[in-house]
């Protein structure tokens, strides 16, 4: 169920049953200061919430670059650090071939859609 | 489309758009598999992204030289920055456990496998894809 839900700028932000569900609003995910400004909205929303059990559903999108990786990889460890939990969910096909090249996918809890990343949390 | 063509950018987001926009327009004419665009979409942005960054480390006054070839069959890109280049075998492997949780250096990687060839100048300042439309 839905409790909550915003924009902040690149994003929306649901809340389910405890859970920040996080879509992205650009289809592509390349320019440096898009990036930036991405990942800074999910570091504010990561150090705003103690333990965020936080799920990013890629349904939206279609190209990502190397930089975003980086990103994630350090989203990831700052949810970890604080005891919270990420999952990534509905990547399309090509762009999860970038994951699996790059052996991200033994890093990330990666679902094939929401509803089953939303199963992941306790 | 016959002949080499040269994009000439500055070192900033707006140009790398620009000469992207040019690329893919052109192999959308010809007719390339969206398979196709999508690999070179990634590794054009992997490439220009790091002539910008780390070439020409975001001077506004270097350029990012872009030549590029193509017919309905294969795509031949080049670009070229104004850097001191680099040895791209000194790269550390960006899967290895000891590097798997750094936040870069997973851009080299990603043009090897999206592109069917990837040559370096000697310098390093240079890269060259090749693409064939499959």
């Amino acid at each position: 169920m839905t409790e909550t839900s915003g924009s902040q700028g690149r994003l929306s932000v649901d809340r389910k049953g405890g859970v920040h569900v996080v879509h992205f609003l650009d289809r592509k995910i390349l320019d440096e200061s898009n990036i930036v400004e991405i990942a800074n909205q999910l570091f504010d929303l990561v150090d705003a919430t103690k333990g965020i059990q936080l799920c990013l559903n890629f349904g939206n999108v279609q190209y990502l670059s190397s930089t975003v990786l980086g990103k994630l990889i350090t989203l990831n460890t700052r949810v970890n650090e604080d005891n919270g939990k990420l999952v990534l969910c509905a990547i399309r096909p090509q762009i999860l071939e970038v994951f699996k090249i790059t052996k991200l996918t033994k890093l990330f809890d990666i679902t094939d859609d929401e509803t089953t990343a939303l199963s992941h949390f306790n | 489309m016959q002949g080499w063509h040269e994009i000439m950018i500055p070192s900033t987001p707006e140009g790398r758009k620009q000469a992207e926009a040019e690329i893919m327009k052109t192999v959308g004419e010809l007719g390339f598999t969206e398979e196709a665009q999508f690999s070179i979409k990634l590794a054009l942005e992997e490439a220009v992204t790091n002539a910008i960054k780390h070439g020409n480390r975001f001077d506004k006054t270097k350029k990012v030289t872009i030549r590029y070839s193509c017919d309905h069959r294969t795509l031949t890109v080049s670009v070229k920055d104004e850097g001191k280049g680099f040895d791209p075998d000194k790269i550390p492997d960006p899967t290895a456990p000891e590097n798997i949780t750094l936040p870069y250096g997973r851009g080299i990687m990603l043009m090897a496998a999206y592109m069917d060839r990837v040559e370096y100048s000697p310098r390093g300042d240079e890269v060259t894809l090749v693409k064939e439309n499959r």
